[in-house]
């Protein structure tokens, strides 16, 4: 029976990322994927006729620059494209347009609240200082804090160096950033409710928090650190779909030699004397590897695909305990023509970009108190995206799809399991929100694909259908991610590693999880290392 | 009222009145005399309509002469480097002219419209040169028809469906560098298969009277396929990708040219495959024979460089301590496509199979920093998609 190199398990783009970078460092690598298709949450399906659907993810700007360079994923078919202009909508028809110019921009929030205009200066620039600082960090191993080895003590000096390059005065703000909520944090800022509910938006996404919460700060800090091109906060559309970013990296990873077999669920990983030696798949077939790579959520391999005997003391109640809560839904919608937003210009720029319907922060919180009490609140947070505005590949000419990111949506409800009637409800409650801003939305559906973190995790295998493979806050960073103590992808058991957004930087299609996997893998074999370090060339 | 300033204004494109609508930054410069647009909304924006779906660019500014009579066909072959007499009926072809030294004058395409008739097209106003060039020859009529034809550069994936949306029947054979007449209002069409953007994309040609009607047309055609117009920068990204040289960037045109030798040849250009020795003499053939022999002093090259920083006006050395200077880089950007750090270089050709560093300097919230940058030669053009070249044209 032939033993591979590696076998990674589940083609998520971080799992392809890390296949990719073994095979071209010469090993013989399989993904196993249980899904007829690859790319877990960053992938794109078609779903009704012409129509393709970024069915999870659906926004870009985290993708690291010097993996798709180095990766040459613009030879496997990928393209990123920026997409401009955002509509919020509050409460009682009260909207804010955002222009993707500067000069824009700060005449329509001056239009809306001087004061608030000049501030949005300081806050961007504030933001961009905290977020150049941890961007240094995500191509990088974290180091362990209680470690005395030389590489780990001169990791925590680079950390220290960039954080006390700071200034004094930035230091103290930072360290208060990380537990502050947004709401707080925003208050520093801004004066106008609308403005903040804006800038809070990206603070609750994929999380169990709401804008009031501690730790929602980091959150929103996550969500504009990404850039498209060196512009800092710009989000970006792949091309064809999230999907093409994960197609394009298994056309490398095929490219360098490396193998995918889809249709292969791994039941379990194999263990014999404290050493990964293969997986069981679905089927009953068994694969040997030298290396065993788990892409899927730190919950999820810990508590479902291994054998808790397996297993050195307390790990599982670690994974058991690990912070991965289901706090969003997602709803797709083909649509026969561009909706109409009521006193929204018909500007090709604004029109085309995205849409947030958050109401007001007491909006915002309202719907946090109703995940809690296990149910989806009547007035959500809905981000939406119509990517077909600006790729003409997914969506017949004319008609668009429209791509709704709804927060909150509970993974268990109070009232009993999810059942599909609860599901259509939930997404009745999403279009009934947009059909208020755009009157005759609803006649324009075609179709649609609702999903609660039901359906995610029964289909992509996310533990609740959390988008990060486990929540943002500080106990969950850096060092601490997945478990302290088990943050350099190496897992407890000899010759196992993790590759997915369970470990550190955490969510976002980056790439970077599974790019520091490969690297600490390589290590470990005595290879030369052949992965991207550095993606901030003096920022 | 007279405007008092009316000589010192700029000339208006015959597409004017739409292009300034949607000219929201009014960002203009100028060309030839006409008022042109550098950007209209966003530089980087309107490149990735080109690269996504479809733009359109104003070459009414760009210079065209029809060039016509029994013996058009052989002064344009004297004049150009390429052979002139195998370019078909409805056939297009890239070409250069040089000085009697075998510098180059121009870059530009000539047109072949029918036997005797030919459209000449370029940057800058040639008429002079053309003048200079028939001398000699008895029938050729060098008409200037620059302000008389309006002409959009239509570029992207989404072209060749948009055209097809005009009715434009059977415009998907149409391979590249052919060209194709169709019925428009009361006038003519034309279409070519050209562009400056390495991707699929047409220039389209039409009388100017139905500018304004043509443009409607199109607009509403191309509305669901990100139709948009775009100006200067994001031309000039886009040709950077594709590798193609532009005039006071990669080269000093020669007439314009004081210093001896600071023009170029067509073989420092990397244009060795324009000129053509098996057809009898034309201009500069002897200057250029010898050019050939002894290799060009300088090359101009791809380059992709390590890091992020754009190259712009760095010096080439051999050598990471930037001791000896090699050449210097004529164009350079950060490619959002294809993600790498590219730029064009002139650099002395005997160092080009050595190390090749770049001094780059930039500048951080007004500091300026400086770094050695290693560049790697590429062959290729950085960015060449197959739907440029495929008939009919590749599903965008």
């Amino acid at each position: 029976m032939k033993t591979y190199d590696a076998i990674i398990i589940g083609a998520g783009h971080n799992g392809l990322t890390n296949a990719a970078y073994l095979a071209r460092a010469g090993l013989d690598v399989l993904v196993v994927e249980k899904n007829e298709y690859i790319g877990g949450a960053a992938v794109s399906r078609e779903l009704h006729d012409g129509f393709t659907y970024s069915n999870c993810s659906y926004v870009c700007s985290m993708m690291r620059q010097a993996i798709h360079r180095d990766l040459n994923l613009t030879k496997h078919g990928l393209v990123l494209v920026p997409y401009l202009g955002t509509v919020t909508f509050g409460n009682d028809g009260d909207k804010m347009i955002s222009y993707a110019t500067e000069e824009a921009e700060y005449n329509q929030l001056r239009a809306r609240n001087p004061h608030d205009a000049d501030a949005m200066f300081r806050f961007q620039t504030d933001l961009s200082r905290y977020a150049q600082l941890i961007r240094k960090t995500l191509l990088r191993t974290p180091p362990d804090p209680t470690s005395m080895k030389p590489r780990d003590i001169k990791e925590m000096m680079f950390l220290g160096k960039e954080f006390w390059a700071l200034g004094e005065q930035e230091i103290y703000e930072y360290i208060r950033f990380f537990t502050m909520s947004a709401s707080e944090f925003l208050d520093d800022y801004f004066e106008d409710d609308l403005i903040k509910a804006a800038m809070a938006g990206p603070g609750i996404i994929g999380t169990a928090l709401g804008v009031k919460s501690p730790g929602s700060a980091y959150i929103l800090l996550h969500h504009v650190m990404g850039d498209v091109d060196g512009n800092i906060g710009a989000w970006g559309l792949a091309r064809g779909g999230m999907g093409a970013i994960s197609k394009a990296i298994a056309s490398a990873l095929e490219e360098a030699g490396g193998a995918i077999r889809t249709d292969a669920g791994v039941e379990k990983i194999l263990v014999k004397n404290g050493t990964a030696v293969g997986v069981r798949l679905d089927s009953g077939e068994e694969l040997k590897a030298k290396i065993v790579v788990t892409n899927l959520d730190a919950k999820r391999t810990f508590t479902k695909v291994m054998d808790k005997e397996d297993l050195p003391p307390g790990i599982y109640e670690k994974a058991k305990n690990f912070k991965i809560r289901g706090s969003s839904g997602k709803v797709n919608i083909a649509l026969s023509g561009m909706p109409k937003f009521t006193g929204i210009p018909d500007n090709r720029y604004i029109n085309r970009g995205g849409q947030t319907f958050l109401g007001s922060i007491d909006t915002m919180e309202k719907a946090y108190d109703c995940w809690k009490r296990g149910r989806w609140s009547d007035d959500p947070f809905v981000e939406t995206v119509i990517p077909s505005a600006w790729d003409p590949t997914v969506a017949p000419p004319g008609q668009h799809w429209m791509s709704c990111f709804v927060q909150y949506c509970p993974a268990e409800l109070a009232d009993g399991p999810w059942t599909p009637e609860k599901r259509d409800a939930f997404g009745a409650t999403v279009i009934n929100r947009i059909e208020r801003e755009a009157p005759g939305f609803k006649d324009l559906i075609l179709h649609a694909e609702i999903r609660t973190p039901h359906e995610i995790e029964a289909e992509v295998g996310l533990t609740e259908g959390n988008i990060f493979q486990g929540e943002l806050t500080i106990d969950q960073l850096l060092f601490n991610r997945p478990f302290p103590g088990y943050a350099q992808y190496r897992m407890p058991i000899k010759n196992m590693y993790m590759s997915g957004s369970s470990t550190h930087p955490g969510g976002g299609v980056s790439s970077a999880c599974g790019a520091n996997s490969a690297r600490e893998i390589l290590r470990d074999l005595g290879r030369k290392n052949t992965v991207p370090e550095d993606d901030f060339y003096d920022e | 009222m007279t405007d008092p300033f009316a000589g010192e204004r700029l000339k208006l494109s015959h597409f004017h009145e739409r292009q300034a609508a949607l000219n929201l930054r009014n960002a203009w410069s100028s060309w030839n005399g006409y008022q042109f647009a550098e950007y209209y909304f966003d530089a980087e924006f309107e490149y990735f309509c080109v690269r996504n779906g479809c733009g359109t660019y104003d070459i009414c500014p760009m210079q065209k002469y029809y060039i016509s009579g029994p013996d058009a066909e052989a002064m344009l072959d004297r004049m150009v480097t390429r052979d002139v007499k195998k370019l078909k009926n409805n056939r297009v072809t890239y070409v250069c002219w040089c000085t009697d030294e075998g510098r180059i004058v121009d870059d530009g395409t000539i047109f072949k419209l029918g036997n005797d008739k030919y459209m000449l097209t370029c940057g800058s106003p040639s008429l002079a040169w053309l003048k200079q060039s028939s001398f000699g020859y008895k029938d050729v009529v060098i008409e200037d028809m620059s302000d008389k034809i309006a002409a959009l550069s239509f570029q992207g994936p989404t072209t060749c469906e948009v055209l097809k949306r005009l009715n434009l029947e059977a415009i998907e054979t149409l391979k590249p560098f052919g060209i194709m007449h169709f019925p428009f209002k009361d006038g003519t069409l034309m279409v070519s298969r050209t562009g400056f953007t390495g991707d699929l994309g047409y220039e389209l040609w039409i009388e100017p009277h139905l500018a304004i009607e043509f443009w409607d047309a199109l607009y509403a055609a191309g509305d669901d396929f990100g139709i948009q117009p775009y100006g200067e920068s994001a031309t000039n990204m886009a040709r950077l990708e594709a590798g193609f040289i532009m005039p006071d960037m990669e080269f000093n045109e020669a007439l314009k040219t004081i210093h001896y030798q600071f023009d170029q040849t067509p073989f420092e250009l990397d244009l060795g495959w324009l000129v053509d020795f098996k057809k009898p003499h034309f201009n500069g053939r002897r200057a250029l024979l010898t050019e050939r022999d002894k290799g060009p002093d300088y090359t101009l090259v791809k380059l992709d460089i390590e890091g992020n920083k754009p190259a712009e006006e760095s010096y080439i050395y051999s050598n990471k301590s930037c001791t000896k200077h090699i050449g210097y880089v004529t164009s350079a950007m950060w490619s959002p496509v294809v993600k790498a750090n590219i730029a064009l270089a002139m650099i002395e050709t005997k160092y080009l199979d050595g190390e090749l560093w770049a001094e780059i300097y930039y500048e951080k919230e007004l500091r300026q920093s400086s770094k050695v940058a290693r560049c790697t030669l590429k062959k290729k053009p950085f960015w060449a998609p197959a739907r440029a070249r495929a008939t009919p044209p590749h599903p965008y």
